[in-house]
């Protein structure tokens, strides 16, 4: 990637203040620091595998615990330290794996249970390019996996994205807080290139307070016995177990919905991207509008919770919308759910741990504009037909007229798919 | 058959004696287990074992995935359900963070010697202060008696109908053994529910294994080899005499290792000490931080 960005997002810093802050800043690798944070955030215990390009974060973590005497633990598989995790944090212990794409596949059984039974705990993707071994280039791939599925059931975990290393430290620290708040596995996702580049962060460190949990295994000392546990073999019961997961997740979705915007104001043109992909959406903005064309930017911080109302608002203003993803285009759906039609909506890729370039997006914006001001002067080509038509003709003609014109996005929707101009699919 | 975990002294001489009670770790509840199956009398053996050793209160348990699922309903100790075959690292996620804690697992011979080997190996090879019991009654009693790794050649089981037949179907494992090698195995043994006599010795093994933990030891693993009178497709009684029997014979008892036993010093470093874990992580302190 070629073009700079400020950690964090925020400015240029100004005063004196701001210039020491800037000062006060360490140059890190993304694993590294994204580890450092969970460490500072009390982490009690960390599992897993080493796996290109999150291996730097598991080796963090190796040489980091044991000399606070906390616990690291490479497994034997990223199967052991995913049910590792579920035995430490059974018993309420703040706990971290990370993996990187084919070792999620793996994890994924365990989520299931963890979910199923309410066990708090954060994972980290560090996703790389699918499917089966793929390569180890950067990817969005996972998008599906991590939204919609990983295991088996109905369930849903939160999962954060996102786009600097600065962010990725809060990102995980605010995991471990979700994660404990509602009983749940959250997931933190970004790419290699966040993972492995290096970036001044500044070193901003929290550590949640600690709950009280009154389902942890302890040891059954002066009290009933407890049982963390997944399975219900009752319909009837399970059934209420399920309701009671969706409520949890209806409250997710109420109270931890993110999503930032840049550049928005005056914009007829909406990016939507997260992670890596919004940064280089973020230059192709300032290139677009070089070029006259009014773009913003939306980025999504959750995924699921997936900011579907806020998106809905802005697709009421838009002239369209340009979803640009390291995949072949998974949120991409998600946005057009949420968009429900109010505007077009175009898609950009890159896959195979391919990047597209600020150029790029920027070519495929020009020839989603070009596209949107073709189909806008048709339409209203049509509509001054329409009024030329009505003041000679009967009622019905008009009303047939009506049916016959496209509607708006429509024609764009139907236009052949073409992935790399930034065509609609 | 069983010692009474708490005798009571008789008030006078000739009056009537209390020689055994159930212990209290042990839920009042009938199970779900079908008659003449063999896991209730190795839960009766370990709520036993675990009472007189004062160890439910601080026990933290894995459930595996087969017949034994609902063992939390049955034992009243901390329990968290593991997925099939991770019993192990589940166990090893616990015994890390709660040193303090003694941790069991229970398992069926399909979860742990087949879906789970690599979990059960690894614990195992770390020397994980764990309490592994292994319950191997040669099939896949809950979901409908198919075939196991433990399986007898010749046995018929609804996925082997004609018998397990070696040129395709392999061999039985005996894992017990096989992990018996690994140095990080303290102790290994195997028993049977056959008749009183074995039961006896298997309570023993059980309570050795546990206090093999207790005492600070590595890995530990009591196989029980018991009976499944549904999946095998006999009565109790014939399922017994079959165990006694040809599965026996094909899985001889007895304690395979006890390094605690043995000379100590032959074997590699001691595994440090697990590692405590303080109630509340460091304060958040960016000075602490090393150089990237
Ligand atoms: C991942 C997965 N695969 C398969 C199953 C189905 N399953 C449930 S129990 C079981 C076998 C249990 O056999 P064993 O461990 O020998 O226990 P037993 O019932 O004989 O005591 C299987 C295959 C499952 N629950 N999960
Ligand atoms: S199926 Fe077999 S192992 Fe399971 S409860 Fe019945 S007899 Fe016991
Ligand atoms: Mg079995």
């Amino acid at each position: 990637m070629t073009d700079t960005l400020e950690v964090g997002g925020g400015g240029r810093p100004k005063s004196s203040e701001e210039e020491a802050k800037r000062r006060a800043r360490v140059l890190m690798k993304g694993n590294d620091a994204v580890a450092e944070a969970a460490i500072q955030a009390g982490c009690d215990a960390y599992f897993g595998y080493p796996i290109t390009p999150q291996a730097e974060l598991l080796e963090w973590m190796a040489r980091r615990m044991p000399e606070l005497g906390r616990v690291f633990v490479q497994a034997e598989s990223e199967l052991g330290a995913i049910n590792m995790a579920l035995g430490a944090a059974a018993t309420g212990a703040r706990v971290l794996v990370s993996s990187s794409s084919p070792g999620i596949s793996l994890m994924a059984e365990a989520m299931s249970y963890m979910a199923g039974s309410g066990t708090p705990m954060v994972l980290i993707n560090v996703m790389r390019a699918g499917p089966g071994l793929g390569g180890i280039g950067p990817s969005q791939s996972d998008y599906f996996q991590a939204t919609k599925g990983h295991g088996h059931g109905d369930y849903r975990v939160p999962v954060l994205a996102p786009a600097s290393i600065g962010e990725a430290m809060d990102l995980t620290v605010d995991a471990f807080e979700l994660a404990e708040r509602y009983r749940t596995p959250v997931m933190v996702v970004f790419d290699g290139i966040l993972g492995q580049a290096m970036e001044p962060v500044e070193l901003r460190f929290r550590n949640p307070a600690r709950r009280t949990f009154d389902w942890a295994l302890t040891g059954a000392a002066g009290r009933p016995a407890r049982v963390i546990k997944s399975i219900d073999l009752v319909p009837e019961v399970l059934e209420k177990r399920n309701i009671a997961l969706q409520r949890k997740y209806a409250e997710i979705s109420r109270h931890e919905v993110r999503w930032a915007t840049e550049s928005m104001e005056d914009a007829e043109y909406v990016l939507v991207a997260y992670g890596t992909a919004a940064r280089v959406a973020r230059s192709a903005i300032e290139k677009a509008r070089a070029k006259g064309i009014k773009a913003g930017l939306f980025r999504p911080i959750t995924l699921w919770p997936f900011p579907s109302r806020e998106l809905a608002r802005v697709a009421r203003h838009a002239h369209a919308i340009l979803t640009v993803e390291l995949s072949s285009g998974q949120m991409v759906e998600d946005v057009r759910l949420a968009v429900e039609g109010r505007c077009p909506v175009g898609f950009h890729g890159r896959m195979g741990g391919l990047v597209p370039t600020p150029d790029e997006v920027v070519g495929a914006l020009k020839a989603l504009h070009g596209k949107v001001e073709r189909t806008r002067e048709h339409e209203r080509e049509e509509q001054r037909k329409r009024q030329h038509a009505s003041a000679a003709a009967p009622a019905e003609r008009t009303h047939r007229a009506e049916a016959d014109a496209p509607a708006r996005g429509h024609a764009l929707a139907n236009a052949p798919a073409g992935r790399r101009d930034g065509g609609e699919r | 058959m069983t010692l009474n975990p708490n005798p009571e002294l008789p008030a006078r001489p000739g009056a009537p004696r209390l020689i055994y009670r159930k212990p209290d770790v042990l839920a009042d509840r009938s199970t779900h287990y079908c008659p003449g199956c063999g896991h209730g009398i190795v839960h009766r053996l370990l709520a036993e074992v675990m009472t007189e050793l004062d160890l439910p209160a601080h026990t933290i348990a894995v459930a595996p995935v087969g017949c034994a699922v609902f063992a939390y309903d049955y034992l009243n100790v901390d329990f968290v359900e593991a997925p099939h075959g991770r019993a192990p690292a589940v166990a090893t996620g616990i015994r890390r963070v709660r040193p303090e804690a003694f941790v069991l697992t229970y398992q069926g011979d399909g979860d742990l010697a087949a879906i789970g080997t690599a979990e059960i190996v690894h614990a195992a090879a770390r020397g994980e202060r764990i309490t592994a019991i292994f319950v191997n009654n040669g099939i896949y009693g809950m979901t409908g008696g198919q075939m196991a790794p433990t399986t007898l050649l010749g046995q018929r089981t609804t996925s082997s109908p004609t018998g397990r037949d070696p040129l395709l179907m392999g061999y039985p494992i005996r894992i017990t053994e096989m992990l018996a090698q690994l140095p990080g195995v303290t102790y290994a043994a195997r028993g049977s529910i056959a008749d009183a006599s074995q039961i006896g010795k298997l309570k023993a093994m059980i309570r050795r294994a546990c206090m093999v933990q207790i005492e600070g030891g590595g890995f530990s693993l009591v196989e029980a080899l018991s009976n499944c009178p549904v999946g095998w497709g006999m009565t109790p009684q014939e399922s017994i005499e079959h165990l006694k029997g040809p599965v026996v014979e094909a899985y001889p008892l007895g304690v395979i290792v006890d390094r605690a036993l043995a000379a100590v010093v032959t074997e590699p470093g001691p595994v440090p000490d697990p590692r405590a874990v303080p109630a509340d992580g460091p304060a958040p302190d960016a000075t602490a931080v090393p150089e990237a």
